[in-house]
């Protein structure tokens, strides 16, 4: 692990926590307006459950990218962009953002049904996320596109970066769509996870609108049960190709404990589906003229 | 907007002053969202798929002419959680529909509102469940997308 990743790791690792017994008296955000519940504490070691956004599913959906640094043109949201990062990101034709373009002349891999990938995974329709774990891992089941990721918490290292993907033992393995997770507990109730070896700037979008990242890219996230029914996520984008620094996705992203009977709806990009939606209304809605397409 | 006066009943609906686009997908820059116009029409495709539904139906103008409109909404996981399914409509249904209107005065639009003769209402947005400072709140707003008995 370089000196970066380990600074970003204890760095997430010495956020300061809620105590859960102290916030067990307040609230649960899912009792609106009735009589108010007293959460049960978080339990050891679990942060398993379908989660939702506590303020409702549409907060997860982060029409303008990441929740913390939304890309609506204001200066205090603009990122510490590298020469490349910046030329990457200009190079990109989102559909939504300060700099969208019309429907007709979008670049955006999720509208060619390309995988996500991770980080975007939790930048975008965020909404119903299902988690499942066992001594030795958790997985993460995302709502959109039906995807899945693991993070190791069997006590593995995690990988190193190296050109063309990763090195796991003596063999350089591919980059991937959602990377290379590892998680620790550091305490009770807090999972701190790194991730590495995704894919490369050409394959995958940070955000919808356009943000880049590389096959550089190391990923905090702190996930933060804070009683039973509530966890914040915290995410950290660290990509020396990209950014200067490292810089703040997700803080303290509140996210509620849904019913374990809830039936998340599949999500897909279909091809076809995607096809009939651009000829019968994307590309004529967006055209520029009443005559025809755009050019 | 002439193609457009024609067809509709009623104009100006409602004032809407989003600062927020609506649906996750794409931005509204396409479509007028100063207003949104209502139109009365006939089904004759609910398309429930992604990346977001459709809906089109035949509008007669003054003169008896039809005009074809198609309007989309948010996905399908997403009208789900706003009460709207696949049965919602279906061809011949008499719909009243209020949409942003696209720029370029093409029959197609965004849909904000559908009701039904019968008075069902079919909201486009719903604090909570669409993202912030789309519109006003109607109510709770956790998802319920359990079985029912």
């Amino acid at each position: 692990m370089t000196n970066r990743a380990l600074l970003l790791l204890i760095a997430l690792a010495a956020m300061p926590g809620y105590s859960s017994l102290a916030l067990a008296q307040n609230a649960s955000p899912r009792q609106s307006g009735a009589a108010k519940a007293i959460a049960a504490p978080a339990p050891f070691h679990d942060i398993s459950g379908t989660w939702e956004p506590a303020n409702g599913p549409g907060d997860g959906i982060q029409p303008y990218g990441v929740s913390a640094m939304p890309n609506d043109g204001k200066p205090e949201h603009q990122l510490p962009y590298t020469p490349y990062g910046l030329e990457t990101y200009k190079s990109h034709k989102a559909l939504i953002g300060p700099n969208e373009v019309h429907p007709t002349s979008y670049n955006d891999p999720r509208d060619s049904c390309e995988p996500l990938g991770f980080p975007r995974a939790n930048f975008y329709n965020f909404k119903e996320t299902q988690i499942l774990q066992n001594e030795n891992k958790v997985a993460v089941l995302y709502e959109y596109g039906q995807a899945w990721r693991v993070i190791w918490t069997d006590g593995r290292e995690l990988p190193k970066l190296v050109d063309g993907g990763v090195l796991i033992g003596n063999e350089v393995r591919e980059p991937r769509f959602y990377g290379y997770s590892v998680g620790k507990w550091v305490d009770d109730t807090t999972l701190v996870v790194q991730t590495v070896g995704t894919m490369p700037e050409d394959r995958v979008w940070l955000d919808g609108t356009g943000r880049p990242i590389s096959d550089q890219l190391r990923v905090g996230e702190r996930f933060h049960r804070v009683d039973h029914d509530r966890m914040e996520l915290t995410v950290t984008i660290d990509d020396p190709k990209m950014y200067s620094k490292p810089w703040l996705a997700m803080n303290k992203f509140p996210l509620r404990l849904q019913d374990p009977h809830f039936d998340v709806v599949e999500m897909y990009c279909s091809p076809s589906e995607m096809e009939k939606y651009n000829t019968l209304f994307g590309t004529p809605a967006g055209a520029t003229s009443s005559r025809g397409p755009a050019k | 907007m002439s193609k457009m006066n024609m067809g509709v009943f009623a104009i100006a609906a409602t004032i809407l002053t989003f600062s927020m686009p609506l649906f996750a997908h794409h931005g509204s820059s396409v479509f007028d969202t100063s207003k949104a116009i209502t139109l009365k029409g006939s089904v004759t495709e609910w398309d429930w798929s992604n990346p977001h539904c459709l809906i089109q139906f035949d509008v007669k103008s003054e003169d008896g002419q039809s005009i074809h409109w198609i309007a989309e909404t948010q996905n399908p996981a997403e009208m789900v959680s706003l009460g709207w399914g696949k049965t919602s409509f279906k061809p011949g249904d008499e719909v009243t529909v209020s949409l942003w209107a696209a720029k370029n005065g093409k029959p197609f639009g965004r849909v904000t509102l559908i009701t039904l003769p019968g008075g069902k209402t079919f909201i486009t947005v719903k604090e909570g469940l669409t993202p912030k400072g789309v519109g006003v709140s109607t109510g709770d707003t956790k998802s319920d997308n359990s079985p029912k008995q």
